[in-house]
């Protein structure tokens, strides 16, 4: 069943009638066809006007749609001999950042990336996404793996952030997300990052320190949460629709103020209605900013990976 | 300590507060809450005489204590677009901004000199909390860049003093992105062969922390400062329960592996100079050009 967001409800509306009608028309054999596809073009409408002009909050909500396709749905969808590996070879596995080697379009390479979980349980077992240093120590060793062997390196992004617990602490959660950016920033082989759904924070730079940083339409990246932005400079978590908007955490914002380099188109209505075309679409986009990447020498590749990041915040603002 | 320091002068305070209202003669540890006489408190460098509780001191202080006298030249940071969002909370980031320059009479939150220590040059980059809580944006992360190209063509150690709260959230995700910039700059400093040295003070959090901050090649941290990725407020939230105790201090980290030493303040300038010595002393050291500081003027102490 279709989970609707606050602001789809007179699509909601719309789809309900839909089901209502088809389910009518099974028993009475009363011919409504007609009927239904006048409902579903007018629901499709609704989408599109709907989707093309969402506020950076009600992106927030898309970007955390519990349906949206997470790294194992990604993965299911348009990876080939997909082989998980696992553990930071120090002190455990962390099921928080999925990785492991496969092929995307024929091309092998080492996937790393936040897992969110699709049900309560697998939410819980997955920490929500939120990782803690063994799963950036485990996505250092993956990349370093990844370099020995010529592979490059996509990362999918979709985390709220790094987990704040103790442990995480005790463990050196900062020196593991420092460590991780710098692994990042100095592989040699091509690295190619998507920002799936929700770009939170140092967690998610973490893992996008990347030549090509791509990004789902309605997928979010920032510093902070809304929520906790609004908490912080509001000092009233209410204040989260504005904080939204403030922060310019959009993919066209981004795109706007050089901070990604691509957005991937969704499917209509966004990722969360259609997770397989998503991932399609996205599997195309990471083949593309792959090929971009082809023939550069390592050397090369550092270095303009380094440039690029330099240039952010010194050119094209505005 | 004395029975006048403990007893006479808090009662002096009582008695100067009751008859005239505030004065500065006077400050109260916020850790042991005892009164320190303001003589007392500047002679200490704003160590708590009773406690040893380290409190806040501002950049200048700071460089004043550490290198030698005289001879240091401020090293220019590049300008940086002002608000480059046009944030606006209950208040408009750029009126935070400056309110914060009128304060401190500086740019932003970081500082950048070129001195010496023990004779030595070194380039120090120094936080300071009072801007807008020490947080990294654009011109953070462009002060930590200067300080590291200054230090590499100089063929100076760096060290960074830290004291945030983390990113500059009304830079939005280019206040993020000086995360992967300030670990390019440090890198460039280590690529060069020199000692790259982090003193953290109270206190570095967030993405200052999970950047640059954690990646010195010797990591110092003054006693009891809070060090830390995520907030201790945010961490009881979401796990619902209480932090240990001294959780996220330094001398905590450095029981976890986090740190190599925690350094009283009063020690930290013959610890820098030990140290510097020390790493030095290798074989890396011996090519590196004598001459770096020529341009600047002779200690005034030599
Ligand atoms: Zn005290």
């Amino acid at each position: 069943m279709q989970t609707y967001l606050d602001f789809e409800k007179p699509v909601a509306e719309l789809e309900g009638k839909i089901e209502e009608l088809r389910h009518v028309s099974d028993g009475s054999g009363v011919n409504i066809v007609e009927e239904v596809d006048r409902l579903k073009a007018k629901a499709d409408r609704l989408l599109r006007s709907t989707y093309a002009k969402l506020t950076p909050w009600q992106k927030a909500q898309v970007a955390r749609h519990p349906e949206r396709p997470h790294f194992s749905d990604v993965v299911k969808a348009v990876v080939e001999d997909f082989t998980p590996l696992a553990g930071d070879r120090r002190f455990a596995e962390d099921v928080a950042l999925a990785g492991g080697l496969g092929r995307v379009g024929g091309r092998a390479v080492m996937l790393i990336g936040h897992e969110k979980g699709s049900d309560t349980e697998g939410r819980v077992r997955h920490n929500f996404g939120m990782a803690r240093p063994e799963g950036y120590r485990k996505a250092m060793r993956l990349m370093r793996l990844a370099e020995r062997f010529g592979l490059p390196v996509v990362s999918l992004v979709d985390t709220p952030g790094a987990f704040p617990g103790i442990d995480a602490e005790e463990r050196g959660q900062a020196e593991a997300i420092a460590r991780c950016i710098q692994t990042g920033l100095s592989l040699r082989v091509p690295f190619v990052a998507a920002i799936v759904g929700e770009g939170g924070s140092g967690g998610a730079i973490a893992l996008a320190t990347a030549d090509r940083v791509i990004m789902f339409e309605h997928a979010i990246y920032s510093v902070i949460s809304p929520e906790g932005c609004a908490s912080i400079l509001w000092r009233d978590g209410a204040h989260a629709a504005e904080a939204a908007e403030a922060l310019k955490l959009t993919a066209q914002d981004l795109q706007r103020l050089g901070l990604i380099d691509r957005i991937v188109p969704e499917p209509l209505g966004g990722a969360q209605r259609d997770p397989a075309a998503a991932a399609k679409s996205l599997a195309q986009a990471i083949g593309a900013a792959l090929a971009e990447l082809d023939g550069l020498a390592p050397d090369d590749l550092v270095a303009r990976r380094g440039e690029k990041f330099l240039a952010m915040g010194r050119t094209g603002l505005g | 300590m004395s029975w006048l320091t403990n007893f006479v002068r808090p009662r002096i305070r009582a008695l100067v507060r009751k008859d005239n209202g505030g004065n500065n003669l006077w400050h109260k540890c916020p850790a042991c809450e005892r009164m320190i006489f303001h003589r007392d408190l500047d002679a200490a460098n704003a160590v708590c005489p009773h406690c040893d509780h380290h409190m806040p001191i501002k950049p200048a202080r700071r460089l004043a204590l550490l290198l030698d006298e005289g001879g240091w030249e401020r090293v220019e940071v590049p300008a940086v677009p002002v608000d480059p969002l046009r944030f606006r909370d209950r208040k408009r980031y750029g009126d935070r901004l400056k309110e914060a320059q009128t304060e401190t009479e500086e740019k932003d939150a970081v500082i950048v000199v070129q001195g010496r220590l023990d004779g030595r040059p070194v380039v120090v980059a120094a936080f300071n909390f009072g801007f807008i809580g020490g947080s990294m944006g654009i011109a953070v992360g462009e002060a930590i860049l200067a300080a590291a190209n200054r230090a590499v063509t100089q063929r100076a150690p760096l060290i960074v003093i830290t004291a945030s709260g983390g990113a500059r959230m009304q830079e939005g995700a280019l206040s993020l992105m000086q995360m992967p910039r300030t670990t390019i700059a440090v890198d460039q400093v280590k690529a060069a062969g020199l000692p790259y040295i982090v003193v953290m003070t109270h206190p570095t959090t967030g993405g200052v922390t999970a950047s640059f901050a954690m990646l010195g090649d010797i990591a110092m941290a003054e006693p009891g400062a809070i060090i830390g990725f995520a907030g201790a407020r945010v961490i009881e939230e979401t796990i619902g329960q209480a932090l240990p105790k001294g959780f996220q201090r330094a001398e905590y980290l450095l029981d976890h592996g986090m740190l190599d030493m925690v350094v009283h303040r009063r020690d930290l300038r013959d610890r820098l100079i030990r140290v510097l010595g020390l790493l030095t002393a290798g074989r890396r050291a011996e090519g590196a050009p004598a001459t770096a500081m020529a341009a600047l003027p002779a200690p005034a102490s030599a």
